[in-house]
C-alpha cells in the first residue's frame, strides 16, 4: 500500500532500497552518508531484506566488491560521500569500463583540504569522467524516486553502466520531508528481475573479464563505453516516463521552470534548484522575466535539452557547487558553454560558484543572481563570466 | 550470454575489430590461449627419449608451458608450438638422458 | 593425495600461450593449485605479472571463470562474489548444494604491501574465500623493485648495491604470521612440493572460512638465476629453513611443521646461485650473510617453539 511518511533524503534512499532488497550491498559508512548503511543494517538484521550486506574496511574495497558481486551476476548497491568517493575514483573507472550496473548513492559533501563534512558537490563532478551516469535530485522525494529508475537504468541491456544517483549532503540528506512511499510490491514490479549479460558464478560457460587490453583495442573498447553512455540518456528518460505513468512523479532529464518565456534564467542541480524555484516565483510576482533550468541527468550532459531550453535566453547564469582550479571556468559551466557552441547558439552565460563546503545559499544571495543577469540582459555585455557567490573579500 | 565477436579472431587475418565488435566490457570466453603461439620464444630446446622415460611426471608437474604432452598417464611428446624451452624439465628430470637440453629453439 | 598419474587424467583449466617468462614460477603455481581444486573454481587476480601475461585481450589463458580489477583489491573483489554466491542461494538463483570455490592468486607486492588492507578485510570477515601468494619477492611486473616481502640485503632496482648501501635494508615482512591473527588457515609451501602445496589447497578449500596460503616462487629474472633452475632454487629455500613448510588451524592456535630437513643447510647455499645476493659474497660484505643466517634461524626456532606449543 502506498503512504506518505516523514523521511530524510538519507532515509528515503535506505528505504528505496529496502524495497528493491538487492542482491548484495557492500558500503563503509560516512558522514553524511551514514544514515543509510545504519538504516540498511537494521534491515538486514530485521530480516526485512535478504540483502548480504559486506560491511568492507574502506570505500575502496566497497566499489571493489561492488564489481566482484555484479560480476557475479548479483544486483548490487552501495552508497557514499565525498573522501569516500574519491577514494573509489580508481574502481569507479573499472566499475565502468567493464559494464558493471552498480548503483551508487552518493551523498555529496565537499573533499579535503581543509576538512570539512558539508555539503558541496566537488566529490560527484569530480567524479564526472569515470564513465557513470550521474543524476542530481532536488528533492528527498526525488531521490527516493530516482534510486528506483537507477536499478532500471543501469541494467538495461543497452546500457549495462553503473548509475550514480547525488543528493546534498544534510540539505537534503537529513532534513525530513513528507515522502510517499510506494507499496514494496510496485518497487519489485518496476525493478523486476536483474537478468545479468554473464557471470562468474556460471562455471559452465566460463568468462575472463579485466583483461588487458592493449593499444591495438583499448581505443575501441573505451570508445563502446563511452557510446552506451551517450545513448543511456533514451533509457533514462524511457524509465522515467514508465515511472511517471505508474505512479505519477517524474522528472525529465532537464527541466525548465518558467523558462517558456524568460529572458534570464539560473541553470544548476541539486538542491540550488528549490531556491532558486522559489526566488524565480518572487521575481515573477514583480514582472522579472526569470526562469529555472534544473540540470537532472548531468551524465550524458543533455545538449540537445539544455540547448532547446536556453536559446532564447538573453542571460544565463550556471550556479554549481565545485571549483575547477585554474580552468577556464568551472565544471558545469564548461559543460553548458560547450553544448551551446555545439549547436552554434550564443547565450549570454556567467558561472557562479556558490556554497562550498557548505556555506549557505540562501534566497537573497540568489536574487543578487538574477539582478546581476538582468543587467547583463539589458546592457547585452557581460562584464565578468566567473563569480564566486558570497565569498568575502571578492568584488 | 557474452558475445564473443568473430571479428575478434581477425587479428591473425589481419582486421582488427572495430569499435562495436567489441564484446561487453572486452569479455572474453575463457577457453585457453593455446592459439597464441610461444614455441619461438625458444633459444634452447628439449630432448625428450622415450626409451630412457620412465614416465614419473616430475616434468608435467613443473612444466610452466604445459607443454608436456601425456596421454593414459604416459608422456607422448612436447608441444613445440608452445615450449618456451626453459629447461626445467631437464633440470628435474631424475633420470640421465631422458630429458636433455640441446642449443638452438628449432627442431 | 592422488599420484601425479591420476591428476594427469585431469585437464589443467590453465594452458599454454600465455606470455610468462620462460622459467617462470607463477604458471607452476596455477597448474598445481588448479589440479587441486574441484573443477572450475573462480579465479581473482590483483594486477601482476600473472594477471597481464595471462589475460591479455582477445587471449587468455584460463579456461575457468576469471576476474582481474585491480592491483590493491583482489580480496575485496573476492568478497564481493562470495557474497553474491551467499545471496543468489538465498534467492533460489544458484544450485544452493553447489559448492564455489574462489582463489584469489596475487604477487607480493598486490598481497603484502598495497593489497594488505583488503586481504585483512578479506580475512576479517571471513569469507570463504582462498588467498594464494605467488611470492616472488619483488615487484616483479614493474621491473624488480622492492616489496615488504624483499628479503633483507637483496639487490632491486630500488635497493641498489653501492657504496652507501648494501641491498634492502629490511628483513622481510613475515605474513603468515599476521594472516593466522586474523584466525584464518594460513599455510607457507613451495612450488617443489608439490604435493605438500597441493594438499593445501584441497585443504583450504573445504575450509569453512578465509584461508591464506604463500608459496615460494623463485622468479629467475629478478632473483638473477638461470631459468631452469626456479625449482631446485626452492628446494634450497626450504632445505635451509629461509621457506619453511608448515601450517596453521585452529584459529591461530595449531601451528604444525610439515617438513623438517635432515640436514638443515646454511644459508649461503640458498644465497649463492642468486645474483641478487652477490654482494653477500664480496669482500668484508660477511656481515650481510651472518645477519640473514641469523634472521632465518630466529623465525625458524620460533616457528618451531609454536609447533611444540601447539603439540603439548
Amino acid at each position: 500500500m502506498r503512504k506518505t511518511i516523514g523521511l530524510t533524503g538519507d532515509g528515503a534512499a535506505a528505504e528505496a532500497m529496502r524495497q528493491i532488497d538487492p542482491d548484495v550491498v557492500a558500503a563503509y559508512p560516512i558522514t553524511p552518508q551514514t544514515e543509510i548503511v545504519e538504516r540498511f543494517a537494521e534491515f538486514v538484521a530485521e530480516g526485512s531484506v535478504r540483502t548480504e550486506l559486506v560491511a568492507v574496511e574502506s570505500e575502496h574495497s566497497a566499489m571493489s566488491a561492488c564489481c566482484g558481486s555484479s560480476a557475479a551476476g548479483a544486483r548490487t548497491i552501495t552508497c557514499t560521500s565525498s573522501q569516500g568517493l574519491a577514494l573509489m575514483h580508481e574502481v569507479l573507472y573499472i566499475a565502468a569500463g567493464n559494464r558493471h550496473p552498480i548503483v551508487l548513492i552518493n551523498v555529496n559533501r565537499t573533499l579535503s583540504a581543509p576538512i570539512n563534512i558539508h555539503n558541496d558537490q566537488s566529490d560527484s563532478l569530480g567524479s564526472r569522467d569515470c564513465g557513470w551516469i550521474q543524476l542530481y535530485c532536488e528533492g528527498a522525494q526525488e531521490v527516493y524516486d530516482t534510486v528506483i529508475q537507477a536499478v532500471r537504468i543501469a541494467e538495461d541491456p543497452a546500457v549495462l553502466l553503473p548509475v550514480m544517483v547525488c543528493l546534498d549532503g544534510f540539505v537534503v540528506s537529513h532534513n525530513v520531508e513528507p515522502i510517499n512511499v510506494l507499496d514494496d510490491q510496485e518497487v519489485k514490479d518496476f525493478v523486476g528481475e536483474f537478468r545479468p549479460a554473464y557471470s562468474l558464478l556460471d562455471t559452465e560457460n566460463p568468462v575472463c573479464l579485466g583483461n588487458l587490453t592493449l593499444p591495438e583495442y583499448f581505443f575501441e573498447h573505451k570508445y563502446s563505453q563511452a557510446y552506451a553512455l551517450e545513448q543511456s540518456k533514451g533509457v533514462i528518460e524511457s524509465v522515467d516516463q514508465e515511472f511517471g505513468a505508474k505512479f505519477g512523479r517524474s522528472y525529465g532529464i532537464v527541466e525548465g521552470y518558467r523558462l517558456e518565456d524568460a529572458e534570464i534564467a539560473i541553470v544548476t542541480l541539486g538542491s540550488m534548484v528549490g531556491t532558486a524555484r522559489a526566488v524565480t516565483d518572487e521575481l515573477r510576482s514583480q514582472g522579472v522575466k526569470a526562469g529555472v533550468l534544473k540540470i537532472r541527468c548531468y551524465r550524458p550532459f543533455p545538449i540537445d535539452e539544455v540547448v532547446a531550453a536556453l536559446k532564447n535566453i538573453k542571460a544565463a547564469a550556471v550556479m554549481e557547487k565545485a571549483l575547477s582550479p585554474g580552468a577556464p571556468g568551472p565544471a558545469v559551466f564548461s559543460d553548458v558553454l560547450g553544448a551551446l557552441y555545439h549547436k552554434g547558439v550564443h547565450v549570454n552565460l556567467i558561472s557562479y560558484v556558490a556554497g562550498l563546503g557548505g556555506r549557505d545559499v540562501p534566497a537573497r544571495s540568489i536574487r543578487r543572481v538574477y539582478e546581476h543577469l538582468e543587467k547583463i540582459a539589458s546592457s547585452g555585455r557581460v562584464d565578468r563570466i566567473l563569480n564566486y557567490l558570497d565569498l568575502r573579500g571578492w568584488q | 550470454m557474452v558475445q564473443i565477436n568473430n571479428a575478434i579472431r581477425k587479428l591473425d587475418k589481419g582486421a582488427l575489430p572495430v569499435w562495436y565488435e567489441i564484446p561487453l566490457g572486452g569479455t572474453l570466453v575463457s577457453e585457453g590461449s593455446t592459439e597464441y603461439k610461444t614455441g619461438g620464444w625458444r633459444t634452447k630446446r628439449p630432448i625428450w627419449d622415450p626409451e630412457d622415460c620412465s614416465h614419473c611426471l616430475i616434468c608435467w608437474i613443473y612444466c610452466p608451458e604445459m607443454a608436456i604432452q601425456v596421454k593414459d598417464g604416459k608422456i607422448t611428446g612436447i608441444d613445440t608450438t608452445l615450449c618456451k624451452g626453459c629447461g626445467i624439465c631437464a633440470q628435474e628430470c631424475p633420470r640421465d638422458k631422458a630429458m636433455t637440453m640441446a642449443e638452438g629453439g628449432d627442431y | 593425495m592422488a599420484s601425479l598419474r591420476e591428476l594427469s587424467q585431469k585437464e589443467v583449466l590453465f594452458t599454454g600461450g600465455h606470455r610468462l617468462c620462460a622459467g617462470c614460477p607463477a604458471p607452476i603455481v596455477v597448474k598445481q593449485a588448479l589440479l587441486a581444486a574441484p573443477r572450475a573454481p573462480i579465479i581473482v587476480q590483483p594486477t601482476c605479472c600473472l594477471e597481464i601475461s595471462s589475460a591479455v585481450f582477445p587471449y587468455t589463458a584460463w579456461k575457468t571463470p576469471y576476474y582481474h580489477n585491480a592491483f590493491e583489491n583482489a580480496a575485496a573483489v573476492a568478497s564481493g562474489i562470495e557474497a553474491a554466491v551467499k545471496a543468489l542461494k538465498k534467492r533460489g538463483k544458484l544450485d544452493a548444494g553447489k559448492d564455489y570455490y574462489i582463489i584469489c592468486i596475487g604477487g607480493d607486492g598486490g598481497t603484502y604491501d598495497i593489497g594488505f588492507q583488503a586481504l585483512s578485510g578479506m580475512l576479517e570477515r571471513g569469507h570463504r574465500v582462498l588467498y594464494i601468494c605467488y611470492d616472488n619477492g619483488a615487484y616483479m611486473n614493474t621491473g624488480i623493485q622492492r616489496s615488504g616481502a624483499t628479503p633483507y640485503g637483496a639487490w632491486t632496482t630500488t635497493s641498489h648495491v653501492g657504496e652507501a648501501q648494501k641491498g634492502k635494508q629490511q628483513h622481510r615482512k613475515d605474513l603468515a604470521w599476521i594472516a593466522a591473527a586474523h584466525g584464518a588457515y594460513v599455510a607457507n609451501a613451495s612450488l617443489h612440493n608439490w604435493r605438500d602445496f597441493m594438499r593445501k589447497v584441497e585443504k583450504a578449500l573445504n575450509y569453512e572460512g578465509s584461508s591464506f596460503i604463500n608459496i615460494q616462487a623463485p622468479c629467475p629474472r629478478g632473483w638473477r638465476f638461470p631459468e631452469n633452475m626456479t625449482v631446485e632454487i626452492a628446494r634450497l629455500g626450504t632445505e635451509t629453513c629461509f621457506y619453511p613448510l608448515f601450517e596453521v588451524e585452529d584459529r591461530g592456535q595449531k601451528w604444525v611443521i610439515n617438513y623438517t630437513p635432515k640436514n638443515k643447510l646454511p644459508i649461503t647455499e640458498y644465497l649463492k646461485p642468486q645474483g641478487r645476493f652477490a654482494h653477500f659474497f664480496q669482500k668484508d660484505n660477511e656481515y650481510l650473510i651472518e645477519e640473514f643466517q641469523a634472521e632465518v634461524d630466529r623465525r625458524w626456532e620460533h616457528l618451531q617453539r609454536l609447533a611444540k606449543m601447539s603439540a603439548e
